[in-house]
């Protein structure tokens, strides 16, 4: 490894190596400030990013970060390198990367196209180079389409994650709030439940609620219980109904161990969730969650800062072609990511560091409450998402998870945005919303009157 | 399942399954006032929760005659504690010689956490509840302990050299309780103890929690098998659970 040294307008600056100089270009976050990684000064941070904007991207594909031998994360991103879609930017320097991907030339077709050649530190180093809007308007640009019984990802359109949480369980509660997303139109992506125990029959009886729920109203979407992908693949073999299976991870594989998985674990229940042939318009069965901070508080992260070892997660996340993936970007405390200003700063890299990748990125905009930021934060970070093209965004009843503690979006966000953005739900989704009675003349969701037909079949096989 | 037709409030029913906010209703795409302003004062509360400083006086008072002694971790204030969780975890040095060493069978660490609220209404209580249940045992001052995580205890512990450390402390706080309190114990407390070397006790709080006399007495046991087994942790967990697992309270 080199040692990176620059005189910028007048200042010599030092960088121990490229992780020093990829750590130190980062915007003010306290997991780099915990981690002992953050820049010193705001005119060293600015000094890196002018380092950074010089290096020529082809350093990345020379300078494993994290050792190809110590580490399956790295080996998987080189040995799936697509060194002929790379081939156009082979020339440009990180700072021309960026330049690139503002210009007129940098369309939907060719970043589409450029996704296999990219490699995820590749696109963590030119994040650092961009602003707030930047971050959007490349967002924006990138279309990642992934289909179940659902289409995600489609442009103009804006799904929701239905999250009916309940303390216990409970199967009646958790019905309930199910029918009370249903009714805000909310769930086009998935209906997911993060299960307060973890304890197999506990999580089939969800799994069974939910199906039926789905089938008795035919809804089109796909269900899914947040439980650990082995209790996954043990669930499938005792037959019960998985749609998706869902697994927390992280951009190394000590991280990943600190999850209790690996890639040989992945690939195994990705192949017998494919295996139930469940899904109609698609076959995407994966689903992954990610958070800057989790290398971190796993002591795993190798000594990289935290959105790049973040943004190696997703190289994980696209090698099973996931139907969602989204980050939980404020969930994870003040530690990692101390406030508001911090936490949008994050989602928008996230996003758009995902999208880039070819990963369906959606976003928990949330945050909690030793966290610095308000619902007035949530709403500037699912406002801008949303013009950045997320593929969906997280709900619960009145932003209040009543299992996990913390406050994500509501259903009420999602028609917002909707509103607002001219945005529309999965189009399988919106033609049931259309069957069901449930949208009026101006395409808008009905506030409905409890005697109305649609109130009534959905409530009454609630109560 | 009944099959009635739902009233005319169609969610009465079912908001008694669930503690979510279903039903609220709307206002065009928004949420009604009166849902804005009770989520907004959850949050309130919550927040206050966090920031409170623990007021130490009035513990000692609640324990009186209770020989106590006050220390800090080495974050100094609550924006320093909030992002440095590592500090959280130690011990001011200046403080180290306020502790006692002795031939205590166990500790008593009262600790702000993320709730100072918390700790102050409801440890004392809880305290002299579990207390009256261990006649016999040698206990060293409680030690009320500011700016502090979980794993000060352990320093705490190992610094009186008693036989188990019992960290008394304020939870993050949710919308739907500001003030729980979790109780850690640790066996053998010293410096570099792991979480699943712990037990834990949490969502202590009169109404929807559990109620002192229960946790006291979840305590008392759990404290008698530690000491009778010679651990804590993920081998300790017939009866309750250990702090390892899915979905441990968040609190460092």
């Amino acid at each position: 490894m080199s040692c990176y040294a620059s005189r910028f307008r007048g200042e010599r600056h030092v960088f121990r190596d490229l992780r020093d100089v990829l750590a130190k270009a980062s915007p003010r976050r306290s997991g780099d400030e915990l981690a002992g990684l953050a820049a010193e000064s705001d005119a060293q941070r600015v000094a890196a990013r002018s380092v950074l904007a010089d290096l020529p991207l082809t350093r990345f594909l020379e300078e494993p970060l994290v050792p190809y031998e110590a580490d399956e994360v790295t080996r998987l991103i080189f040995d799936t390198h697509d060194a002929t879609a790379f081939a156009p930017l082979r020339h440009l320097t990180v700072g021309g990367f960026r330049d690139w991907l503002l210009s007129y030339e940098a369309t939907e077709q060719r970043l589409a196209a450029l996704a296999p050649g990219l490699m995820p530190e590749m696109v963590a180093a030119v994040s650092k180079l961009l602003r707030n809007q930047d971050l959007i308007s490349i967002g924006s640009r990138c279309r990642v389409i992934t289909a179940f019984r659902s289409t995600v990802g489609l442009k103009g359109r804006l799904s929701t994650r239905l999250q009916p949480n309940h303390p216990t369980d409970d199967l009646r509660g958790i019905a309930a709030a199910t029918l009370d997303g249903l009714l805000y139109g909310a769930g086009d992506a998935v209906i997911g439940i993060n299960p307060a125990t973890d304890n197999m029959p506990n999580c089939i009886a969800l799994l069974e609620m939910l199906d039926g729920l789905r089938e008795r109203h035919d809804i089109p979407t796909q269900t899914c219980v947040l439980t650990h992908v082995t209790n996954a693949i043990g669930i499938m073999e005792r037959g019960a109904p998985v749609d998706l299976v869902f697994q927390s991870i992280a951009g190394t594989e000590a991280a990943n161990a600190g999850f209790g998985v690996s890639l040989a674990i992945l690939r195994e229940a990705h192949e017998a969730a494919l295996s139930l042939r469940r899904g109609t318009v698609g076959n995407n069965v994966m689903y992954f969650e990610t958070g800057q901070g989790a290398a971190l508080s796993a002591d795993a992260h190798h000594g990289l800062d935290q959105q790049t070892v973040e943004t190696r997660a997703y190289a994980v996340a696209r090698a099973f072609a996931p139907l969602l993936v989204n980050t939980v970007v404020g969930f994870i405390g003040p530690e990692y990511l101390y406030d508001g200003k911090q936490i949008i700063r994050a989602g928008l890299e996230d996003h758009c560091c995902a999208k880039l990748l070819g990963v369906p990125m959606g976003v928990d905009v949330c945050y909690t409450n030793h966290a610095e930021a308000d619902q007035d934060d949530m709403d500037t970070l699912m406002t801008l998402l949303a013009v950045a093209g997320t593929s969906f965004i997280i709900t619960v009843p009145g932003s209040d998870d009543v299992m996990l503690n913390y406050q994500s979006g509501s259903f009420h966000d999602a028609l917002y945005l909707r509103s607002v953005l001219g945005l529309r739900a999965a189009p399988e989704f919106e033609a049931w919303l259309e069957r069901m009675d449930m949208k009026d003349r101006h395409g808008r969701i009905r506030d409905l009157a409890p005697q109305h037909p649609a109130m009534r079949r959905l409530l009454m096989s609630g109560n | 399942m009944a099959a009635e037709p739902p009233a005319q409030d169609p969610w009465r029913g079912l908001r008694r399954s669930t503690p979510a906010r279903i039903g609220l209703g709307r206002t065009g795409d928004a949420l009604p006032m009166a849902a804005v302003l009770d989520l907004q004062l959850a949050h309130a509360r919550a927040r206050d929760a966090v920031h409170a400083p623990l007021v130490v006086a009035a513990i000692s008072a609640e324990l009186d005659g209770l020989p106590l002694c006050a220390v800090r971790s080495l974050a100094a204030d609550r924006g320093v504690y909030l992002r440095r969780p590592d500090l959280g975890r130690r011990l001011d040095p200046a403080d180290l010689a306020l502790l006692p060493h002795g031939s205590w069978d166990a500790v008593f660490v009262i600790a702000d956490g993320l709730s100072a609220t918390a700790a102050q209404r409801h440890a004392a209580s809880v305290l002299r509840a579990v207390l009256a249940k261990l006649p016999g045992w040698q206990v060293a001052p409680v030690v009320i302990a500011t700016q502090g995580r979980v794993a000060l205890g352990d320093e705490i512990g190992g610094a009186l050299g008693a036989t188990l450390c019992a960290v008394l402390i304020g939870e993050r706080p949710g919308l739907s309780a500001a003030d729980s309190l979790g109780i850690y114990l640790t066996y053998a407390p010293r410096l570099g103890r792991r979480d699943s070397e712990r037990n834990c006790i949490s969502n202590i709080h009169p109404g929807d929690g559990l109620s002192y006399e229960v946790a006291a007495a979840k305590l008392a046991w759990l404290m008698t098998e530690a000491r009778h087994r010679r651990l804590t942790g993920v081998a300790l967990k017939d009866d309750v659970p250990a702090l390892e697992g899915p979905h441990q309270p968040v609190i460092g």
